[in-house]
């Protein structure tokens, strides 16, 4: 399960951010989950072999203050999560503007919650049986 | 190749794109490296040659299913990914192993330690232009993966972890030949190691070389052996999951220099410290069933960290109560080391540059999923 | 210096650790997972296996009734084998001829 959450809002981000690392900690990641209409950002750290985990929504449309200027090592999974699920970031290192992981012809924002890419199992209609089984689209 | 001489840069600064495909970098992966003559000054990454979208079909497919999923995420540590995604489902299931089980997810996980670490010094040994060690190693390392083709029905691809233990159970004499492949790949590296670990050109090549303080392994958030190699004592075995707890802990390898050859000593001296625990758990494993069955589905959230070969790997698993899962995110210890290689680069020589790029051991695969 | 002549010196008396691929075929691992292969006449068509397979490699038909793997989607993981209620699936150690 996960312990040690704490909630936050995006304009406070960078600067608890700067708080822990003062502390001493180590960036682990940033975990981006769509609920539907907001995104759910879990920011993790580690503190000495323990996680501390900072949860922020973001509802869609809404832009993302970047963590590098505090953390340099956030700038590769800040252009990830605005590749796959188009968030935008503002102001990092390093901006690759979409295109660190995906290509013009990709779709876009592929890891949302959207019909149309790949086959979800869970929005087809009871009646049709299982022979179409799952399948990705990649 | 392109030649830039704007007011911009001083001196004439050429920009090489290193990469994707490039004789001594098996992996796609693209540096675009800004170069003062022979210098590097500027390393960008690009990356995305081989994204997979791995997460997104894990929502798709059901949880049971994934654990063959996950496991192909990286192609040479294999058992380690289906390994944390199992640990994973079982916390949030309060499903509990049995002992035995545990023991042989030991086993094998060293193996696929072994036989990473070797597959990473031969191709370390190929970029430094050693060609015959990369030979040696790669002959010793045929005699990890045969055994484990006898012990789990594949050499790579494993798929012996399920969720609730293991799928295959080791008799006496398999377990036998376990401990006498283990003596004879030791008996065999005990030839060829001393010449990696005190050639003169290997030194050259490799001493003070890429170049990471404690301080930088620490900010830039470098995992694993990279980490170790800085001085910073951090390997999540000490957290004792599997059988790693009852097997005695864990201490850290750890080296002071924090250059490429600190990274390669590290990895040489992890291949006895995972032959010790494959022998400990072979030693110690209690009789018993080897798996519990599960029912019901995963809910809740969970966050689970292990020590692959390479460093920590985390997943990320949210359930919802169905067959799928809400979210399912890896992060794989090369995306964390990434930052920590770019900050190597500037300073080097541009034949440095490959010897530096693997000695993080990349896998760009795990890196994109 | 020198450290690696003794090796060198039995390497060169040695049989070569390497196969001569097509003309010497490593021999079948016992235990191995190499290929899925089906007692057709014991299978029920029930579809468990295809549904549980994660690699949509088996197609089952109820009317009429058929069973068909497709080998180069297959990642012989085993599951389907453990799955089957009537146990009419088999792994057997060859792997596929290319
Ligand atoms: S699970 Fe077994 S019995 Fe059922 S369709 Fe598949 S092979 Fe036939
Ligand atoms: S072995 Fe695995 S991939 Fe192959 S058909 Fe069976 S379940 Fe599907």
């Amino acid at each position: 399960m996960l312990t040690n959450v704490q909630e936050i809002t995006p304009d406070r981000l960078v600067g608890e951010v700067a708080l822990i690392k003062g502390q001493g900690c180590r960036f682990v990641t940033v975990t981006c989950t769509d609920l539907g209409e907001a995104h759910d950002l879990i920011y993790h750290f580690d503190d000495q072999g323990e996680l501390r985990h900072l949860r922020l929504k973001l509802p869609h449309g809404a832009t993302l203050p970047s963590l590098s200027g505090v953390w340099f090592a956030a700038v590769i999974i800040e252009n990830e999560i605005q590749d796959l699920f188009g968030i935008t970031v503002t102001g990092m290192a390093i901006d690759y503007k979409g295109r660190f992981l995906l290509a013009e012809s990709s779709p876009k924002a592929p890891f949302n919650k959207l019909g149309g890419i790949a086959v979800d199992v869970r929005v087809r209609p009871p009646a049709a049986t299982e022979a179409a089984a799952p399948g990705g689209a990649h | 190749m392109q030649t830039t001489a704007t007011s911009a840069f001083p001196t004439r600064n050429t920009v090489i794109p290193f990469g994707p495909q490039h004789p001594v970098l098996p992996e796609p992966l693209q540096l675009r490296l800004v170069l003062e003559d022979e210098r590097v000054v500027e390393a960008l990454p690009a990356i995305g040659y081989c994204h997979r979208g791995l997460e997104k079909i894990a929502e798709k497919k059901d949880f049971i299913q994934n654990v063959y999923l996950v496991e192909r995420i990286c192609g040479i540590c294999s058992f380690m990914h289906s390994l944390t995604y199992c640990q994973g489902i079982e916390e949030l299931m309060k499903v509990d192993v049995p002992s035995r089980a545990k023991h042989l997810r030991v086993v094998w996980a060293e193996l696929h330690r072994m036989h990473s670490h070797l597959l990473f010094l031969g191709l370390v040994s190929d970029a430094f232009g050693f060609e015959n060690l990369f030979m040696q190693l790669w002959r010793v390392r045929e005699h990890i993966l045969e055994i484990m083709e006898k012990t789990a029905g594949a050499r790579i691809m494993l798929s012996v972890c399920s969720i609730g233990g293991v799928r295959r159970d080791l008799d006496d004499g398999q377990m036998a030949e376990v401990l006498r492949v283990l003596d004879r790949v030791e008996h065999e590296l005990e030839e060829i190691l001393p010449t990696l670990m005190n050639d003169y050109s290997v030194r050259q090549r490799l001493c003070g070389v890429g170049l990471l303080s404690p301080d930088k392994a620490h900010d830039l958030g470098a995992v694993g052996p990279t980490a170790r190699a800085s001085g910073i004592p951090m390997d999540h075995r000490q957290t004792g999951y599997a059988a790693y707890g009852d097997l005695g802990g864990v201490t850290p390898v750890t080296e002071t220099a924090g250059d490429c050859y600190a990274r390669i000593m590290i990895r040489v001296r992890e291949l006895h410290q995972s032959a010790e625990f494959v022998r400990k758990a072979i030693q110690k494993i209690p009789a018993g069933p080897i798996a519990v069955p599960v029912k019901g589905n995963p809910d809740g959230e969970v966050l689970v960290r292990m020590e692959q070969p390479r460093g920590e790997l985390i997943f990320y698993i949210k359930g919802n109560g169905t067959r799928n899962l809400e979210r399912f995110r890896a992060r794989t210890p090369t995306f964390a080391n990434l930052p920590a290689l770019l900050h190597m680069l500037p300073g080097c020589q541009l034949a440095d540059v490959p010897v530096i790029i693997l000695s993080i051991d990349p896998c760009i695969s795990c890196t994109e999923r | 210096m020198f450290t690696l002549i003794g090796n060198i010196v039995r390497c060169l008396f040695r049989k070569p650790v390497t196969r001569l691929y097509p003309v010497e075929v490593k021999p079948a691992v016992a235990g191995c997972r190499g290929q899925l292969h089906i007692r057709i006449e014991e299978c029920i068509f029930c579809g468990a296996c295809q549904r549980r397979c994660p690699a949509n490699a088996i197609t089952v038909g109820k009317q009429p009734k058929s069973w068909t793997l497709d080998p180069y989607r297959c990642i012989v993981c085993g599951y389907c084998v453990e799955v089957c209620p009537k146990k009419c699936l088999v792994m057997r150690p060859e792997h596929f001829k290319p």
